[in-house]
């Protein structure tokens, strides 16, 4: 009975982890086609405003979250029309030479992993240069929950419920707002889209901070968790793209079922055998995902109900 | 530019290597046409290793501007090579390349973690260079060429782990990285737990890139140990702690990393280093009148660095280790590797900040090793740190253990405690 306590709470752990770390590379990979190789990076900016927040400002932790949010949107739009969508760069250029010097990063993945790449790396330096090599950290909220032997931190329970919000959220969004259908609009065919009158440049603004607030989120929930250094952003990272791997294209239902199934495969493995063992297990996962499933459980689902309407 | 070179290289070499080599005859005097002394300092400023190597690179400055304002090693100014080797082992080989060949360092001082100082150790040992590695190790290393200053694994799991068993029990359960360094130290942990009659009753080893320790938490709470081991490293790990505390796991733990390389007593938010007990050389809290006190090593580390965070155990070890160089160069009356290293080796002693006032470290002979002055270091709910013991503790591993006699035989191994003791294999 404790021992699937221990595996429940190790479960939660695993899928918000995971989902959260996912949720903001998924949106702007499924919308955009663009892979955001300073995803972790978004986190850090996160985390890094809602500890100054918190502990240089004063503010109470969840008004430091919600500045740790807004700050991290703000960020990824400017991102977006500096680098992403070279609007910035384009309309100088324009005034001074005439004509445009950068090409959107939209749907073009080589590309967009090498600017992000190297934007990441002029992050981590920057915020190193700027605010040293770590901050003071926040203390963990909520104490523990303790049964028999055993004890779980309160509020790594609460990240599931949070993970799972931001996981209704964003459905709700995509699906029940007309900011949903114009993205959804824009992924399936942006020509069209644009021809019947969507300005896909705006949604894919929209989409960039959107996916970007969802980073900073991430960066604010764990900011009292885990060690403030520039680097942070990097052990949010394998996680995150081996849940848009397994999870495929479809952004909500894949992340949900990615942090399901690979929560599950964590929480078993690490809990069994060893901590090391559970992360073995996760990548060995997206290697079999990819040789067998290349797109994705979504996908997978997407290609059998092709085929199924094709026989009908 | 290459005969100097040639010749500065034939120099460098001890004479045994290079009896009868044609380069021998060349080699006569070009160190004395120097009129300053070349150090090169390798420590991490940006990268990885940032944290941590930040303060060594900063106190080695601060020894040698002391020594450049009091007349330098036997009347010549230091002029030190200082470039950032990013946390980047790749690096480290290119770097300590040019500082041998193109700026002839008479001393390197390069290095944080084991796997940099054996990414370097071949091209040291193939040039002959006079090398010093200062970080707290995994110990075994019996190299001519190295002096391995810093305490070992049996230097400091030796200090905190007997004092744990007489403190709270025999029950031990192990957590270390996973690599080289986390591997070695938890054999320690085995042989020193054989020693003190006490049990290891669990051991888990973890990736470096793992922040997140909910089943580590868990597995601890099953095993119920009087108390952990940690040897866990770098940022991710650190998570670990704030983790624990948060877990509610309150179980004491003692440790050769945390605190005083990575100062996370002063990081993170109390209580998370509650009842943690580290076993060191140096912390810049520790209770010596050459350490705390007016005008002491702490003083004039702020004056110089008022901005700087922390003043950690590697840092100390920089700073002494650049003193032990000068009197070695005295005693030798010549910067020629050679003849410093034979200095180096007619038991030079030095009063560190980490020895108490009427007490001098030793830098031993036979193993290039130092008889620390080792410190119990516990923080309380509050975060402040206590020393609860000290005491010295000579590296008896080498010295007796494996029998390394550097004064006698020349030797470039790693030895491992898996080859002594059935206990680690």
């Amino acid at each position: 009975m404790v021992n699937g306590l221990n595996l429940l709470f190790q479960f939660l752990d695993s899928f918000a982890f995971i989902v959260l770390a996912a949720a903001g590379l998924a949106i702007i990979f499924g919308i955009m086609g663009v892979i955001n190789l300073a995803h972790g990076e978004f986190i850090m900016v996160g985390a890094y405003a809602t500890t100054l927040a918190n502990i240089r400002l004063g503010l109470p932790l969840p008004a430091a979250m919600l500045a740790g949010v807004v700050v991290s949107a703000v960020f990824g739009l400017v991102v977006e029309r500096v680098i992403i969508s070279g609007w910035l760069p384009n309309l100088i250029s324009q005034l001074a030479v005439g004509r445009d010097v950068i090409e959107p990063l939209y749907d073009r993945l080589a590309d967009s992993m090498v600017a992000t790449w190297g934007l990441s790396l002029i992050m981590v330096q920057g915020v190193r240069i700027t605010l040293g090599n770590s901050l003071d950290q926040i203390g963990t909220p909520l104490g523990n929950i303790a049964y028999g032997g055993f004890s779980y931190s309160t509020y790594r329970v609460l990240l599931a419920g949070v993970a799972l919000a931001v996981l209704a959220v964003t459905y709700y969004v995509f699906t029940r707002t007309e900011y949903g259908m114009r993205a959804r609009a824009t992924i399936q065919d942006e020509d069209t889209a644009r021809a019947m009158g969507v300005d896909t440049e705006r949604t894919y603004m929209t989409t960039f901070a959107f996916g970007s607030a969802l980073a900073g989120l991430t960066g604010a929930l764990y900011a009292p968790t885990i060690t403030m250094v520039p680097g942070l952003g990097s052990s949010f990272l394998v996680e995150a793209f081996v849940a848009v791997v397994v999870g495929g294209p479809s952004v909500v239902l894949g992340t949900t079922l990615a942090g399901g199934l690979l929560g599950m495969i964590n929480a078993v493995f690490s809990n069994l055998i060893g901590t090391f063992f559970g992360r073995i297990m996760l990548l060995l996962t997206a290697i079999v995902m990819i040789r067998f499933l290349p797109e994705g459980i979504t996908g997978y689902v997407e290609r059998l109900r092709e085929r199924r309407q094709e026989g009908a | 530019m290459s005969d100097r070179l040639v010749s500065r290289r034939g120099f460098l070499g001890s004479s045994a290597v290079l009896a009868g080599t044609a380069l021998a005859g060349c080699s006569g005097g070009s160190a004395s046409g120097d009129d300053t002394i070349k150090l090169g300092v390798l420590e991490d400023r940006s990268g990885n290793f940032a944290l941590v190597g930040d303060p060594k690179h900063k106190a080695s400055l601060l020894a040698i501007e002391e020594i450049n304002n009091n007349g330098g090693i036997d009347g010549k100014q230091i002029e030190v090579f200082d470039p950032d080797p990013q946390s980047d082992n790749q690096r480290y080989q290119e770097l300590t390349r040019r500082m041998i060949n193109q700026n002839n360092v008479d001393a390197l001082w390069a290095g944080y973690s084991s796997a940099t100082r054996e990414a370097i150790r071949p091209i040291i040992d193939r040039e002959d260079q006079l090398y010093f590695y200062t970080t707290q190790y995994e110990g075994g290393v019996c190299d001519k060429n190295v002096f391995a200053v810093g305490p070992t694994a049996r230097q400091q799991l030796g200090s905190v782990l007997p004092y744990l068993v007489e403190e709270y029990g025999s029950d031990i359960y192990t957590i270390a990285a996973d690599y080289n360094f986390g591997q070695l130290s938890a054999d320690w942990v085995k042989v020193l737990a054989n020693e003190n009659n006490a049990n290891v009753i669990g051991e888990e080893f973890i990736p470096l890139s793992n922040s997140q320790f909910g089943s580590t938490i868990n597995r601890i709470q099953e095993a119920d140990p009087d108390f952990v081991m940690s040897m866990l490293v770098g940022a991710n790990h650190t998570s670990f702690y704030e983790q624990k505390a948060s877990a509610g796991l309150e179980v004491p733990i003692g440790t050769s990393t945390a605190m005083a390389q990575g100062y996370e007593h002063r990081r993170l938010d109390p209580p998370a280093m509650a009842n943690i007990y580290a076993g060191v050389n140096y912390m810049e809290e520790i209770p010596t009148q050459r350490n705390t006190e007016e005008g002491g090593f702490v003083d004039r580390y702020y004056e110089k660095f008022p901005d700087a965070p922390y003043l950690n155990e590697e840092a100390e070890n920089n700073y002494f280790s650049i003193y032990m160089y000068k009197q070695a160069v005295e005693q030798a009356g010549t910067t020629e590797q050679g003849e410093v290293k034979a200095a180096l080796e007619s038991g030079i002693t030095y009063g560190a900040p980490e020895a108490p006032e009427d007490e001098e470290i030793r830098l031993v002979p036979e193993t290039h090793h130092v008889d620390h002055h080792m410190w119990v270091m516990r923080a309380d709910e509050e975060h402040n740190i206590e020393a609860v013991d000290d005491r010295v503790i000579p590296e008896t591993f080498l010295k007796d253990t494996v029998g390394c006699d550097l004064t006698q035989e020349d030797e470039e191994t790693q030895y491992t405690p898996q080859d002594y003791y059935e206990e680690a294999g």
